[in-house]
């Protein structure tokens, strides 16, 4: 069963959102990290791109696939996780801590409430996962 | 797949089986007003002895391959070693097709590899493509690479460098958001001008070096300049020999280094097929085109190769491919791959010194000539312009009709001023006698 904190939102691309004021850090789930499998390189934007809600901002590329990354909250990224390309396997080990892609400074600080809640993620991956 | 074609007893099966009577009912949902009616205006079929012969009569109007030549601007007269040829045409090498399937194209991936691994050598870069089409698109494709990898549009481009690659790279990039900014060159040594327009929006400079005036640039100078700002340097090589002797432009500093691969082994064949060559950084290598072999370790530990990196490329990321290329020159890389390992370091050093003394010794016989001097007074590799009192097209056909010598190109053919001006290359399949018969026959032609 995939791991999904509850202190979080997510969507249904298997993005997770993590608050903080007008903050807002992005990942994807426990549950994306291991369909993609062993992931080898994340293609990540620069600091002061600025994107709406929904636009892919970047790319996770594993041994078998590559899967685009969307926003689901629009903004301007204001920290990138550069180093974590040196390490990428840490997107399977650890995705919610220290395999955060990139913080935004949300355009709409409020957008972030309509995403789901761990509970309506849960639902979601059962009934289509 | 076998090439016999069917028998009538097996089409008339076959017809038969869909309940058809000829072939020409496969058709029948083609328009009447579109089919042509009628048959194909063709000869009859010949015989073997007569479609030879026809060939010939074809092959022998090519009158120009008899004669000697000192014609270069991009593509180059070399002496292949005979084993390239009987080793290209081994029906393993000559019929294989792109080594989708690792498992069972092991020798095309490692010549592929040995190939990348040698155009690194001599460019001086850390990472090298199974090969493009031509020089000329891979200088196109590097245009596109700099925008991606500086997020920049201005492109700002040498006037000395080849005018169809530059004609070509226009044709890449014209719908697209580049700005192609033209640098002129120094009427007294025939190399790059001042870089005017160069600014932190500029996504790379591109030169040729030796340039198609024949003149070697200073592309460490340039580098400098370019990284200044924050550009990429682009460096293209159209005449591969030349890596032989100069400074490889990696040690000077480029970013990316794009040429033709013909000079190594390969026939000059009317224009082609020849092979591009796109050396960049590691740390750009994400940013590259093409096809990328690379070496992997199975289970047991056993060394293989494979064609690795494929995210860049269009059947797995569509539209945000690095390019739509996907395919590589792989028989002609393969050819240039042949000649670069049976030369040796050793050999293609001694090739380059000879065109590089035999074309010291034709312009110095040149320039001591009345009515001709040597134009650009930068260093040459093995191509230099000889300046006239009269048009270069008088004088080349001067030349032709009554010498029977291919004395060159006229530039005015590119740069449309420049009608007295005459780009001679000189490489190691020319003599003295025809480099001296060669100042002779440009000293007669200078008198009627």
């Amino acid at each position: 069963m995939a791991n999904i904190p509850e202190n979080l939102r997510y969507t249904k691309d298997h993005e997770w959102v993590a608050v903080d004021g007008d903050t807002a850090s992005l990942g994807i789930t426990d549950y994306a990290q291991h369909s993609l499998g062993d992931v080898v390189y994340i293609d990540l934007p620069r600091v002061g791109d600025k994107f709406g809600a929904h636009e892919a901002f970047g790319s996770v590329e594993s041994v078998k696939a590559v899967s685009e990354i969307f926003t689901p909250i629009a903004g301007e990224v204001i920290e990138v996780n550069d180093g974590l390309n040196d390490t990428p396997e840490k997107v399977n080990a650890d995705p919610y801590g220290e395999a955060w892609f990139v913080k935004v400074k949300m355009d709409n600080p409020g957008e972030a409430d309509a995403l789901l809640s761990g509970e309506e993620y849960e639902e979601y991956l059962s009934n289509n996962g | 797949m076998r090439y016999i074609p069917n028998s009538p007893e097996e089409r008339a099966e076959m017809l038969a089986a869909i309940g058809l009577k000829s072939a020409d009912e496969l058709f029948r949902s083609i328009p009447k007003d579109v089919q042509l009616g009628r048959a194909l205006q063709i000869t009859e079929p010949l015989s073997e002895p007569e479609v030879i012969g026809s060939l010939e009569t074809l092959a022998a109007k090519n009158t120009a391959a008899a004669k000697p030549s000192f014609l270069g601007a991009g593509v180059y007269s070399h002496f292949s070693p005979t084993i390239v040829d009987h080793l290209i045409q081994r029906s393993e090498f000559f019929t294989s097709y792109t080594p989708y399937q690792p498992e069972i194209s092991q020798g095309t991936l490692q010549y592929i590899f040995e190939f990348q691994t040698l155009i690194c050598q001599l460019t001086g870069m850390e990472v090298a493509n199974a090969s493009m089409y031509d020089g000329s698109t891979a200088m196109a494709e590097a245009y596109l690479m700099a925008q991606r990898v500086t997020r920049r549009d201005k492109i700002i481009v040498a006037d000395t460098v080849h005018p169809e690659y530059r004609a070509v790279a226009r044709t890449y990039t014209q719908h697209g958001d580049a700005e192609i900014v033209p640098i002129g060159f120094d009427e007294t040594t025939g190399r790059l001008g001042s870089l005017e327009g160069l600014d932190e929006k500029t996504a790379a400079v591109v030169i040729q070096s030796p340039n198609f005036f024949g003149c070697i640039e200073d592309v460490a100078a340039i580098a400098e300049q370019a990284h200044a700002v924050g550009s990429l340097l682009v460096v293209v090589v159209t005449e591969a020999i030349s890596f032989g002797l100069l400074r490889s432009p990696g040690s000077c500093g480029a970013d990316i280094v794009v040429g033709e691969g013909q000079s190594f082994g390969v026939p000059m064949s009317f224009g082609g097929p020849h092979v591009g060559l796109f050396a960049t950084r590691e740390k750009f290598v994400r940013q590259m085109p093409g096809r990328l072999c690379g070496i992997a370790y199975d289970k047991d530990g056993n060394r293989g190769f494979v064609l690795t990196l494929s995210t860049r490329e269009q059947h797995i990321r569509r539209e945000k491919a690095t390019s739509n290329i996907c395919t590589n020159q792989g028989l002609i890389a393969l050819a240039a791959t042949i000649y670069l390992e049976t030369m040796g370091k050793k050999g293609i050093h001694e090739v380059a010194m000879q065109n590089a003394q035999k074309a010291a010794y034709a312009s110095r016989k040149i320039a001591g000539t009345d009515g001709f001097e040597i134009a650009f007074s930068a260093p040459k590799f093995n191509e230099f312009v000889v300046r006239g009192r009269k048009p270069a097209t008088e004088i080349l056909r001067a030349l032709r009709e009554n010498a029977g010598i291919i004395g060159g190109l006229a530039l005015s053919k590119y740069y449309p001023d420049r009608e007295n001006d005459l780009l001679v290359c000189v490489t190691e399949t020319n003599n003295r006698q025809q480099i001296d018969k060669l100042a002779e026959a440009l000293i007669a032609a200078n008198r009627r």
